[in-house]
């Protein structure tokens, strides 16, 4: 018998207010999730919560029970933005989702057990092997990695006699595509970026994006644009499974994560596969990664 | 400052060194490099001779070896360097961990640059690439604005390439998945962005034409409005009830004017885009650039930039549009 796949709730990607964000994570304390991914990972100019905020939720998390990991920004480009960084790495308890390779570094050079982030770009056994030596104890494949070029990659560690690191999927949420140096946010409502007055604030769930047929396409959320779908593997949990899965992260959203939480929690225990409560992923199935374009 | 240029064939290769660039980089006919285009890049044949071409001139050339083969398609990129090694070409340009490790262990003496793709924008980051791998030069992602890019040339372990010219992505390469959200088709994977089976025009009765990719509608334009190549970043979409660019306008980053900043801080080469452009523009873009760095480094304290290098430029720029991009804060 399997044991049963753990949960995980990504870090937020969105921008939250303070209290909105703390009363998010004080009611996750009690949802069944085990692991907790925290912190900043798309803009450094949110800091509703300082850095200080987050490394102080990490324990309070982690004391009722939850494995803490905090998680680094996608792109770094600052001094200041590699000085929390550095921060996260030196004063952080425990492990760090590395989301690009300065934060490999870091974590590298401390030896700081680190969580391959989805945008680090792993795509096969020998590159998953290089980070193993430097320390990498969990992987999140990429969004357009599905479960045939996963499972190619885990026969692959398997047939050189290593074992896997844990595997995290994304199962539920809005699918980070890509990141920019430019704030689309800001560019919207035509504000300047070093102006931009946390616009995005008012955008607890990304600002929706339209093709000029007003279909639904992408979502804005600051320097980073998201596909408008919210993907959902629940129905795929047998294939998760047997492809030795073992964490299932789940992106918080608005409204509604409970609920979600609680789906997944009754799943993960369930022989049969829940029905599908949003999109279907294409990406996972070797498809573009949006449904509607299947 | 050395000049690096797009080479998509033979004739663009030679148009390149004979306009002055002191290097030109290519592709292989296969997905192991970012522009995987029908049509476009280096038999083994071609590629020996555009090697011979530009060695016998005292020039270099690069293979760009840039894109993440999966696990089943590694050996496809351990070949394609091991053809890079054989051929004498003067360095790989990689992004990926396993082809970089390959390249180190199995041919050290090859010379390894760090491709933009490999998405390296910090000093921690481009050590972890120098000490695991030993790359010698890193191409920087089109993210930094012109005072970061002076900031890293003084912490950065390797000398680094900057972009001088060229389309734009606006998302940073090598971690951008709209092209694949849309069509399957990776740019990391399959080495395409936007690829041209999936595009599809439809003139209108009314003379307007629309562009799909993938049946997702790109945008639409008036009859006499120019229309560029469609890619996700450069469509015109809905945002609270305005229809724009909503990510970027089809435009060219042209960075002339900061060329005595970028020689200042040590950049040690300036990259030219465009493998898939013709003969017509590598040959101008390649001697326009080429003038303006050896007037800079005749005459440093008297360099501005010339009206004519300026036009010769934004004829062959996207939408004949040029920006500073995100060298320039306002940018952003």
């Amino acid at each position: 018998m399997q044991s049963t796949m753990k949960l995980s709730l990504g870090p937020l990607q969105y921008f939250w207010p303070r209290e909105r964000t703390h009363a998010f994570y004080r009611a996750a304390a009690d949802w069944p999730v085990d692991i907790v991914y925290l912190g900043e990972t798309v803009c450094s100019k949110r800091r509703e919560l300082a850095t200080g905020d987050w490394i102080a939720l990490a324990a309070e998390l982690a004391a009722s029970g939850k494995q803490v990991v905090l998680s680094s920004l996608a792109l770094i480009e600052a001094e200041s933005e590699l000085g929390v960084l550095k921060r996260l790495v030196a004063e952080g308890q425990g492990w760090i989702e590395a989301n690009d390779l300065s934060a490999v570094q870091l974590c590298r050079e401390r030896g700081v057990p680190f969580v391959a982030g989805p945008t680090l770009n792993v795509y096969n056994h020998a590159a998953l092997r290089l980070l193993m030596d430097d320390g990498l104890v969990r992987w999140v494949p990429g969004v357009e990695q599905g479960h045939v070029l996963i499972r190619e990659l885990r026969d692959a560690v398997l047939a050189a006699g290593l074992a896997m690191p844990e595997l995290e999927v994304i199962a539920y949420g809005r699918l980070p595509l890509a990141y920019s140096a430019r704030c689309f946010t800001a560019r919207a409502l035509d504000v300047p970026k070093d102006q931009c007055g946390f616009r995005c604030i008012d955008y607890p769930d990304g600002l929706p994006l339209a093709t000029r047929e007003g279909r639904p396409f992408l979502r804005i959320n600051g320097i980073q644009i998201q596909g408008d779908e919210i993907t959902d593997l629940g129905p795929e949990l047998p294939q998760l499974r047997e492809l030795g899965v073992d964490v299932l992260r789940l992106y918080p959203q608005a409204e509604g994560m409970a609920d979600i939480v609680a789906h997944y929690h009754h799943a993960r225990r369930s022989p049969q596969p829940p029905p599908r409560i949003a999109a279907r992923n294409g990406y996972w199935h070797g498809e573009p990664g949006m449904q509607a374009a299947n | 400052m050395q000049l690096v240029c797009p080479a998509g064939n033979l004739p663009a290769l030679q148009a390149a060194i004979d306009a002055g660039a002191d290097a030109v980089y290519a592709g292989l006919r296969n997905e192991t490099n970012a522009r995987a285009f029908p049509g476009l890049n280096f038999s083994d044949a071609e590629l020996a001779q555009g090697i011979a071409y530009a060695h016998a001139r005292g020039r270099q050339v690069y293979l760009a070896l840039n894109t993440y083969p999966d696990s089943a398609r590694l050996p496809q990129w351990q070949a394609a360097v091991d053809k890079a090694a054989a051929l004498g070409c003067d360095a790989i340009i990689a992004a990926e961990l396993a082809v970089l490790d390959y390249a180190t262990r199995t041919h050290p003496a090859l010379a390894r640059h760090l491709s933009v793709q490999g998405s390296a924008t910090t000093a921690p980051a481009l050590r972890y690439m120098h000490e695991r791998f030993g790359i010698s030069r890193a191409v920087l992602p089109r993210v930094l604005s012109v005072q970061q890019v002076e900031r890293l040339c003084e912490t950065s372990p390797v000398p680094l390439e900057v972009f001088a010219f060229g389309s734009l992505c606006i998302m940073v390469e090598g971690r951008c998945q709209l092209s694949s959200y849309v069509t399957g088709a990776s740019p990391n994977r399959h080495g395409v962005c936007s690829p041209a089976k999936f595009v599809r025009w439809d003139e209108h009765d009314d003379g307007r034409r629309s562009v799909r990719l993938n049946e997702v509608l790109i945008d639409r334009f008036e009859p006499a409005e120019p229309a560029g190549y469609p890619t996700v970043c450069k469509g015109r979409f809905e945002v609270s009830g305005e229809t724009f660019h909503a990510l970027e306008e089809p435009t060219s980053l042209n960075t002339l004017e900061l060329l005595p900043r970028l020689a200042q801080a040590g950049v040690a080469a300036l990259k030219i885009e465009g493998r898939q452009r013709g003969v017509a523009y590598v040959t101008s873009v390649t001697r326009t650039w080429r003038n303006a760095i050896d007037r800079y480094r005749n005459s440093p304290g008297n360099w501005s930039p010339q009206p004519a290098w300026q036009t010769a430029l934004t004829r062959h720029a996207e939408g004949h549009q040029t920006t500073l991009g995100p060298y320039h804060r306002h940018w952003h």
